[in-house]
């Protein structure tokens, strides 16, 4: 609509002078998920520019993987997307598997997928519950937490930690889903989808939450395929791509889900898109629980994967193993590799160029809340004041993510 | 001595001021803590639990760390109206107790215009929180004062028109008298459904309107704004500022139940054996637990929806209303 300041017309014309209004929003405001600095420009609460200006959590990640060797850099792709830590661990082991052509056991993969698809849950409930606290409906945010809970208790249950896991490994995961964890997982899907009608009780059919979400912030899916948009956000403009489906890693191929798809790309959209995706999630995790077989949870690839703890007390090979594990790491051999996973962001891709040595010579991540970020400003151009807060909370920007 | 103090207007006068101030800053204390607790079991949550029985003395824990924080003026604020404004937007809502009817005879004036009034002192209180955004000199403070601004007129104009029907089915301005117009039971309150029940629906949404709470709390819009008009305040004024926000739903659903839903009336002839302000507390604790339930249920309404709302719909509406209202009486 207006594209500079606001024309008066009538008698006042030429006598008043209006101008634009640049406004900060953040780093410290309520609504910006963290530390993420926007500078609007405003006709009045018209928005003509929106700036993301970020950096603010930027702590080096990728520049410390340089001097961690391959194993200790794990604990650090937790602090990514800290709404989402298993499926950053993932990306990251699958990456440093794929350059030492290592697989994981089946059933390490089908415990990453679960836990993967448990962090979605997780991802997306927060998602949801902050981006309706934006717009001031407070009570999803706290039904939200209460089923996050269970799935952080799993969490626990299975690695001992609720957000930074710390559970992926090099060719495996760090301890067996015990029997406890599996009936416990599967107590939570049961119960699960009773969780999302309360949210949509609350959000879906509400009038004002509709006012609020659907035709804002819309973007169409020749603009979120240009600017690299990815995940629900992307799905939501009728993008049909999911690299779970169309890239299978780990063991998707075998399962039975469905790609949520709208066509509008408005807030809504991405809303109801990750409602969806959970019930998708929910159906997987079943059918893993289901299909999940017996045996080994890490690669016996003693080279590059940790042994048995107590056969490093009993058995010298161990011993050794571990003993040059620990001090000297694992040495894959020189090469680049890329590779991206769904996370519940969008594509988390992680580029790991090797030199043959210990550690990695260069780590490159690509996180999906820092691509999801640039198409803001299309988003939000000539929308209000109050609906960059929507578009905000739509996009579920990580600013751990984003500045890395 | 006793015939001195209510012979003399003077003395009186302050009694009845000290009485409504008493009310105003006595009610946010249990009630933010009904609040919170409301809050809490909407959401899952126990809600405040620590000081005292299940958190019963949190307001008071609360009250004394406003009170002992530093009270910042912003740099480049006007001083004189920065700390002017939270007076101006609580004083209005003392006021506007001194006109309610609680029972038959406890009053603390028997105005023959309480409800013009009421409106007229109501709509008073925007100036504090246009002064409150403007003196600030924050954009942010100053978007929620220009918000309040057009919320609150727009928002009155409706609530004017809700009133008028009251006005015309009672023949009078007299709070008292439009609460007698309603007795003998449920049947004859305005709420029901041949009487005001349309009136009392544009009322209730021009009340939470001009309450600023949820869904249309869009001059403080904590989402986008930060705290909109009083963004900048803290401490003791702040706390003006919440106060005030409480005096405003209190006093929008005192007045709702005086015009609507039969004052001090009890729901059946039979039942008027429980005292008048009994059954008067009755109904605005009702009447404010909607407006907690509500804030807790919904989200906020965007400010360009908002006016809409108001002025293509509730306006309108509330015209119609007048209209349907007056053919009634002239046919009956």
């Amino acid at each position: 609509m207006a594209n500079e300041a606001v024309e008066i017309v009538g008698p006042d014309a030429g006598k008043i002078e209006t101008r634009e209004m640049t406004l900060n929003m953040g780093p410290q405001h309520p609504s910006t998920h963290g530390v993420l600095r926007i500078v609007l420009t405003l006709s009045g609460e018209r928005v003509l520019n929106a700036e993301c200006i970020i950096g603010y959590l930027h702590r080096g990640v990728e520049k410390i993987a340089e001097s961690r060797n391959y194993h200790s850099f794990i604990p650090y792709t937790d602090r990514l997307d800290y709404m989402a830590g298993m499926s950053n661990n993932l990306s990251y082991v699958m990456a440093v598997e794929k350059l030492l052509d290592l697989e994981a056991p089946e059933r390490a993969q089908y415990i990453r997928v679960i836990c993967a698809e448990l962090s979605r849950i997780a991802g997306h409930i927060v998602a949801i519950g902050a981006s309706a606290l934006d717009l001031g409906a407070m009570t999803v945010l706290l039904y939200g937490f209460r089923d996050r809970e269970m799935v952080l208790d799993l969490f626990e249950m299975i690695c001992g930690s609720r957000m930074t896991v710390n559970y992926m490994r090099i060719g495996g995961v760090s301890g067996d889903a015990t029997e406890m964890f599996l009936k416990k997982c599967r107590e939570f899907i049961d119960y699960l989808p009773k969780g999302l009608a309360e949210y949509e009780q609350l959000l879906t059919n509400n009038r004002i939450w509709l006012k609020r979400t659907k035709d804002v912030g819309k973007i169409s899916a020749k603009d979120a395929i240009a600017l690299g948009l990815g995940g629900p956000n992307l799905r939501a403009a009728g993008v049909n791509r999911d690299l779970r489906r169309d890239e299978p890693y780990l063991v998707y191929d075998k399962l039975d889900f469905r790609v949520p798809l709208r066509e509008n790309g408005d807030v809504f959209d991405r809303y109801i898109i990750r409602i969806w995706e959970m019930r998708e999630s929910i159906k997987i995790i079943r059918q893993c629980l289901d299909q999940m077989p017996e045996g080994p949870f890490i690669a016996q690839e003693t080279k590059y994967s940790f042994p048995d703890r107590d056969k490093v007390k009993t058995d010298m090979e161990s011993m050794i193993h571990h003993f040059k594990l620990v001090m000297h790491g694992i040495t894959p051999p020189k090469g680049e590799v890329y590779f991206g996973l769904e996370s519940p962001k969008g594509e988390l891709g992680m580029y790991l160029v090797s030199d043959g040595g210990g550690k990695p010579y260069r780590l490159k991540i690509r996180s999906p809340s820092f691509v999801n970020l640039e198409s803001l400003n299309t988003m939000c151009k000539d929308e209000l004041i109050a609906d960059v807060v929507a578009v905000i909370g739509s996009l579920d920007p990580v600013m751990g993510e984003t500045d890395k | 001595m006793i015939e001195f103090v209510l012979g003399n207007a003077l003395i009186m006068i302050l009694i009845k001021s000290f009485i409504a101030v008493g009310i105003v800053f006595s009610l946010p204390l249990p009630f933010t803590w009904i609040e919170r607790k409301i809050a809490g079991h909407i959401q899952v949550r126990p809600g405040p639990m620590r000081v005292g029985f299940h958190g019963v003395l949190q307001p008071f824990a609360d009250g004394l760390k406003l009170f002992l924080k530093e009270d910042i003026i912003p740099d480049g604020a006007d001083k004189f109206l920065f700390r002017v404004a939270p007076y101006l937007t609580l004083i209005p809502y003392i006021a506007i107790f001194v006109a309610i009817p609680v029972a038959g005879n406890a009053y603390l004036s028997d105005m023959n215009v309480g409800v013009l009034y009421v409106l007229a002192i109501g709509g008073l209180s925007i100036y504090g929180i246009i002064l409150g955004g403007w003196a600030s000199n924050s954009k942010y403070a100053l978007l929620g004062g220009l918000r309040a601004a057009a919320q609150m007129i727009s928002y009155e104009v409706a609530m004017g028109f809700a009133v008028i029907g009251v006005i015309m089915m009672a023949q009078s301005l007299n709070m008292r008298e439009i609460v007698e117009a309603q007795g003998g039971g449920i049947l004859s309150w305005n709420i029901m459904p041949h009487k005001q029940l349309i009136g009392f629906y544009i009322f209730l949404v021009a009340g939470f309107a001009e309450s600023n709470r949820i869904p249309f709390d869009i001059p403080e819009g904590e989402g986008e704004l930060g705290g909109g008009f009083h963004t900048e305040y803290s401490g003791m004024r702040f706390s003006l500022f919440a106060m005030a926000e409480y005096a405003a739903m209190f006093s929008i659903c005192a007045i709702g139940t005086v015009l609507y839903l039969g004052g001090w009336h009890a729901p059946h002839p039979a039942l008027d054996v429980i005292p008048g302000f009994i059954w008067f507390i009755i109904k605005v604790v009702c009447f404010v637990y909607i407006f907690m339930w509500v804030r807790f249920s919904w989200p906020r309404y965007r400010y360009d929806q908002l006016m809409a709302l108001g002025w293509k719909f509730l306006i309108p509406l509330g015209v119609a209303n007048v209209l349907v209202t007056g053919l009634f009486i002239m046919l009956w």
